[in-house]
């Protein structure tokens, strides 16, 4: 095994907080909603690699020097979570939005996924 | 309807809100006013010798309708936040667990700050604010002649 093929596994070990998540389904695909706050557009790592979905975002808060934690909820700077997409979903025609420190998701439905309408013909 | 899948997608995302629930529940808090509801925003706070900082991660509001206010030594956040599932009714909501409705947390805030000298920031979702200490309370040097 190569390098490029290890990285991807210690990253993973990396202790991370699981961000809290909104899943919605429709007709024509998924939604996902995903609090990330402190990622910038510049710290989000989304990966699809085969059906898993990765969602990894570092956290960077402008920190003055010399500060000292008294009271910390939020004890990791990396937020990491992992989905499996089912066969009907279109990973190549995901998009993503990230406001405020929100992801939106959208993961359309494959075309042949797609609701349609069974015509019945009456003989 | 609206209605949840009888079986989790995820069981390390439900064993984490399983912990975060019992932690909550039996975990002496650390201050007399509690967890905020759902741990929202969740508070991380510390300081310099010039100033104490807190950073609120509360990611999808709109930063004008934040409401931070300090009134004798205690500091307030509130907000309200919309929830974004949708109220059609041909829609599945897989998985539910961020905080949608109105929220408020209570800081109280060290002798030595002075109230008037507060910034607050709301970037990628964290709200940061930074509170000067006064000048007297500052650490000096004395001269001796």
């Amino acid at each position: 095994m190569t390098n490029a093929v290890n990285k991807p596994d210690e990253n993973r070990r990396e202790a991370a907080v699981l961000p809290p998540v909104d899943v919605i389904e429709d007709a024509t695909g998924i939604t996902l909603y995903a609090d990330l706050p402190g990622v910038g557009k510049e710290q989000l790592n989304l990966r699809v690699e085969a059906d898993t979905l990765t969602i990894e975002g570092e956290v960077v808060l402008n920190a003055p020097e010399g500060l000292q934690a008294s009271h910390a909820e939020v004890q990791l700077p990396r937020y990491r979570r992992v989905f499996s997409l089912s066969k009907e979903l279109d990973p190549d025609k995901i998009a993503a939005e990230l406001a405020h420190g929100v992801l939106k998701l959208r993961i359309p439905k494959a075309e042949h996924a797609q609701p349609r309408k069974v015509q019945i013909r009456v003989g | 309807m609206i209605y949840r899948s009888l079986f989790p997608r995820d069981i390390f995302a439900e064993f984490d809100r399983l912990q975060r629930d019992l932690q909550q529940a039996f975990d002496t808090s650390p201050s007399i006013r509690g967890f905020g509801r759902g741990g929202y925003p969740a508070l991380n706070i510390g300081g310099t010798a010039q100033s104490v900082e807190i950073y609120a991660f509360a990611p999808g509001l709109d930063p004008a309708k934040i409401d931070v206010n300090i009134d004798r030594g205690v500091l307030t956040i509130e907000g309200e936040r919309a929830s974004t599932l949708p109220a059609d009714e041909k829609v599945a909501v897989h998985i539910n667990e961020r905080f949608a409705g109105r929220f408020r947390r209570v800081v109280s805030l060290p002798d030595d700050v002075d109230p008037s000298a507060v910034s607050a920031e709301y970037r990628d979702g964290v709200l940061h604010l930074a509170i000067k200490r006064r000048e007297s309370a500052l650490p000096r040097r004395i001269e001796i002649k």
